[in-house]
């Protein structure tokens, strides 16, 4: 195990493994997001309670899942890089950034678009609404703490502390909607027990949580390819792999 | 559902089809993004790779 740990610090096999994954991860992405919006806009059935605008949370919920996950990997990343010296870490934190913030994005602009016919408002100031926006802050300051500087380790040791710091918002996001009064939903697919979510509704939205996985993982291969690149340009080996 | 109560989506088109492709832009924007910084990154370094080069003759 940590064989292969410590042969993901090495940048020559970080670049082939990437570029080596990212088609499977994107057809596969593409295959489980069509899956995914076919079985949630056309076979799912309509909510009794929402109708057919429920149906936003085949991108909404996705979207805010992955604007977390991708978080905790870009925190997770530059612990890494800080704790052990791998520079590999600061490239997957770097190449995670502009994933993350454009899915926290999309969460807060799909989640207004919800807001609006259910709760009357596109926005409120509610503590789940609210800690996502600092999310998207939190993206937005890393990536501009990284560029800030003109020595590159410097930027990434600092963007990457940022970071781990800013790690302490994705609990607050998951757990906003149980430890203070909240206009958003409770969990329906992620609480302990059965998911309140019937399994016609409920598999389109996991197939799309996949999908989104997957996409993540297809786009963080081929900015880690360049952010690899970007990194090791006087290295032999980046030499050789641009002469051939 | 029949088709022109897949496009009404029962009343809330307004709202879900522009999520939808909102999804979708963000999706293909970070797929031309990353292609985009990866053909940069391959011309820097094959720049480096001519710089050095004539610099050894």
């Amino acid at each position: 195990m940590w064989t292969w740990f410590y042969k993901l610090a090495s940048p020559p096999y970080v670049y082939r493994v990437a570029a080596a994954l990212m088609p499977w991860f994107l057809g596969l992405a593409l295959l489980t997001i069509g899956y995914g919006l076919i079985g949630g806009l056309v076979w799912a059935p309509a909510d009794y309670q929402q109708g057919d605008a429920f149906r936003i949370i085949y991108v909404h919920v996705p979207s805010a899942w992955m604007s977390e996950f991708v978080y905790t990997t870009m925190a997770v990343a530059g612990a890494i890089a800080l704790i052990w010296r791998i520079k590999m870490g600061h490239a997957v934190a770097a190449a995670s950034a502009p994933i993350g913030a454009s899915m926290t994005l999309l969460a807060l602009v799909t989640g207004s678009m919800w807001g609006k016919p259910m709760w009357g408002t596109y926005w409120a100031w509610d503590p789940r609404l609210t800690s996502e926006l600092i999310l998207l802050f939190l993206y937005v300051g890393v990536m501009s703490l990284r560029s800030a500087f003109e020595d590159p380790a410097r930027g990434d040791r600092a963007a990457a502390l940022l970071s781990i710091v800013g790690a302490v918002n994705v609990p607050i996001i998951h757990y906003s909607v149980v430890w203070w009064n909240s206009l958003h939903q409770a969990a329906t697919v992620a609480k302990l027990g059965k998911p309140s979510i019937a399994g016609s509704m409920l598999w389109p939205l996991l197939s799309m949580f996949l999908g989104f996985m997957l996409f993540y993982g297809a786009v963080l291969c081929l900015r880690l390819q360049g952010e690899v690149l970007n990194r090791e340009r006087q290295s032999v080996w980046v030499r050789e792999a641009i002469k051939s | 559902m029949n088709s022109g109560g897949f496009w009404s989506m029962g009343g809330y088109a307004r709202y879900v089809w522009p999520c939808i492709g909102f999804a979708c832009a963000v999706l293909g924007w970070n797929l031309w993004s990353a292609r985009r910084s990866l053909r940069a990154a391959r011309l820097r370094a094959g720049r480096a790779l001519a710089m050095t080069s004539g610099e050894s003759r």
